[in-house]
């Protein structure tokens, strides 16, 4: 199918396009040959939307051509507009015997204009030029009326008129077919040609011998697994998912520092599988992984294996569906698993963050394909961690993370508040390396049954901190390197100091450890996710607000 | 048929970056630039050493970057390029 060769179509004033009362909108109509079908100017005539395949207008039309001709006698004119392709129509007008004239609406500028959306669709216009009557499908007493005033506007024996008509004896009812201006290939199109004045990326087009997969990976744009493909269809869809110009600069994209439009990241979402209305997050995720708080670039540059993990909460969670209960850091979800992997896809694409060139991790880690986690506030007795760090409960937020993969805790037999977090400071003081203290931030996700048993106990998040950081501050005896491991606090800084009584505690500060809850009902099972390095020379956890929905 | 997808790179045209010409001689001022790595700035020490003793017309300056997790500063890019006519850049660990 052509899309569409006008953007919009004319419009008729005074009322909804083509409907009594209003006038006529200009049309240019064509004969099945492609020559100028002008009715006289100024003589009333009948249209009638029809197409092929329809059964009701198979019905209508034979009555019409019986009719057109006691009309055509007094002036008044019926003509065709044929919605399928010429050769269909000239089929179906040898099948049917018409022999009133008929344009081929091609384009379906005509059926536009009058707003068809059912067939066939009969519109009476008087000698001005005024819509007089609509009939749409077959309601045989609207039909036998519009032809009635026909009969009326030419001067036409109505009785006659009336007895043909009656002739075929039509059913008094019969819904008509829908209009091809609903096609959702047609609609799809003329969108398409609609939205393309607001978009400005280079279109790339793939050979009719291209197998378009492989020519995505071919081009080095994906991240390893297939994406969707950014047609212009789906980008526009896509921008209808925010209120921001598509043309707005959102950020500069580490390392290359290249400038993200809003389509630009809207295209990167349409590849990592998105849909418009997760758009929001993915923005506000760019934004906090652009910010030079974050340092993308250094959490791209370092061996370290860093994945940026966006924790989502507020309001946008349910709206758009994340999954925060059972396998909440998994797979399977659409809206989890897309938008994390969309920004890891600007970064790559937009920024030119590829593993080998900037991106020099030694392992790397899952979590850089997509690491997306929506925080469980339902099953979170505490604040969540957007109020936590100064958003209102109503806010949706995503925050970002420069994250290790995680590392689950196990623990199945505690049952108090204080045991079950030594429990998980023992674990945790794992972290990088049992040895290393004066660690930065760190996530603690705790599940469902962990966190109840907590709560339990009256216990509040700087509670749980605090016993953390007891059991994770250790005597420095217990981390000094030797010889045995060289990796721990050199000896030096030891000096002069006894180590068996100086502690030195794992993390820098209890506020570092931050404390989220997520997972399904069952399972005693809580994960630690640490960090790259943190502060100025590092990466720092950001938080942005997140659009909300139009 | 021919599909038609939008290119979701930022369009630069895949120039391949060529090398600024290499100076014939020493000349003027050569800066040194510590990446801050640790033990860069021993590298650049003999490598200063080096350079004194052999080019002893040669002016040194000495630069470092706040860190090497991010690029250098606007600022210190500019005052190198100002004042140099050869930088040598170290990467030590």
């Amino acid at each position: 199918m052509s899309a569409p060769s006008t953007t919009s179509p004319p419009i008729a004033p005074g009322g909804e396009a083509g409907a009594p009362g209003t006038v006529l909108p200009s049309l240019a109509l064509e004969t099945l040959q492609g020559e100028p079908l002008a009715p006289a100017v100024g003589s009333p005539r009948l249209l009638v939307a029809w197409k092929r395949d329809c059964e009701t207008c198979a019905l209508v039309l034979p009555a019409l051509e019986r009719v057109s001709r006691h009309l055509h006698a007094r002036g008044l004119e019926t003509i065709g507009l044929a919605q399928s392709a010429a050769d269909d129509t000239l089929d179906a007008i040898g099948d049917l015997g018409l022999c009133f004239p008929q344009a081929l609406d091609r384009d379906l500028v005509a059926s536009l204009a009058l707003a068809v959306e059912v067939v066939p669709t009969l519109v009476l216009v008087d000698g001005e030029g005024r819509v007089a009557a609509r009939t749409e499908g077959l309601v045989l007493s609207e039909v036998s009326d519009l032809l009635r005033r026909a009969s009326g506007l030419c001067g036409a024996d109505a009785d006659l008129v009336g007895r043909a008509l009656d002739s075929f004896r039509l059913p008094a009812h019969r819904p008509g077919c829908a209009s091809r201006t609903l096609d959702p290939e047609f609609v799809r199109a003329r969108e398409v040609e609609r939205g393309r004045g607001r978009l400005r990326a280079r279109a790339i087009e793939i050979g009719e011998h291209e197998d378009p997969d492989e020519a995505l990976f071919a081009r080095g744009v994906t991240d390893g697994l297939p994406v969707v493909h950014p047609t212009e269809g789906r980008v526009l869809r896509m921008l209808s998912g925010t209120r921001r110009d598509p043309q707005e600069m959102v950020a500069l994209v580490p390392p290359n520092l290249a400038p993200a439009t809003v389509e630009k990241i809207a295209i990167n979402a349409v590849m990592a599988g998105c849909l418009p209305e997760h758009l929001p997050v993915v923005l506000a995720a760019v934004e906090a992984a652009c910010s030079d708080a974050f340092n993308m670039h250094g959490v791209l540059a370092t061996t370290y294996p860093a994945a940026p993990l966006l924790v989502v909460n507020g309001p946008v969670r349910a709206r758009i569906r994340m999954n925060s209960g059972l396998n909440a850091l998994g797979q399977g979800n659409r809206a989890n698993a897309t938008i994390g992997r969309a920004l890891n896809l600007v970064v790559r694409n937009l920024g030119g963050g590829r593993p080998g060139e900037v991106d020099r991790a030694t392992l790397g880690q899952p979590g850089k394909f997509t690491y997306c986690l929506a925080e469980n506030e339902e099953e979170n007795p505490w604040s969540p961690l957007h109020v936590e760090r100064g958003f209102a409960p109503g806010d949706s937020t995503v925050t970002l993370f420069a994250a290790e993969a995680p590392r689950v805790i196990v623990d199945q037999t505690s049952r108090t508040a204080s045991g079950l977090c030594t429990s998980l400071g023992l674990a945790m003081q794992s972290v990088a390396h049992p040895r290393w203290g004066g660690y930065g931030d760190v996530f603690l996700v705790l599940s469902p049954e962990h966190v109840h048993t907590i709560a339990r106990d009256g216990w509040s998040k700087d509670d749980v901190r605090a016993r953390i950081q007891e059991v994770t501050s250790r005597p420095l005896s217990e981390l000094l390197a030797d010889d045995d491991c060289r990796e721990g606090v050199p000896a030096k800084l030891a000096a002069g100091s006894d180590p068996a009584t100086v502690r030195l505690s794992k993390f820098r500060d209890p506020a570092k450890i931050h404390v989220v809850v997520a997972g399904g009902p069952a399972g005693k099972f809580s994960a630690v996710i640490g960090g790259w390095v943190q502060g100025p020379m590092g990466s720092e956890i950001v938080t942005r607000k997140i659009e909300e929905p139009t | 048929m021919v599909e038609r997808i939008l290119d979701p790179t930022d369009e630069r045209v895949p120039l391949e970056r060529t090398r600024a010409p290499r100076p014939l001689e020493f000349s003027g001022m050569i800066g040194l630039l510590d990446i801050a790595k640790p033990r860069g700035d021993v590298f650049l020490a003999r490598v200063e050493e080096r350079l004194r003793e052999r080019f002893p017309s040669v002016a040194v300056a000495r630069f470092r970057k706040p860190t090497f997790t991010k690029p250098a500063p606007e600022d210190l890019r500019l005052e190198i390029a100002r004042s140099c006519t050869a930088v040598i850049e170290a990467l030590a660990d």
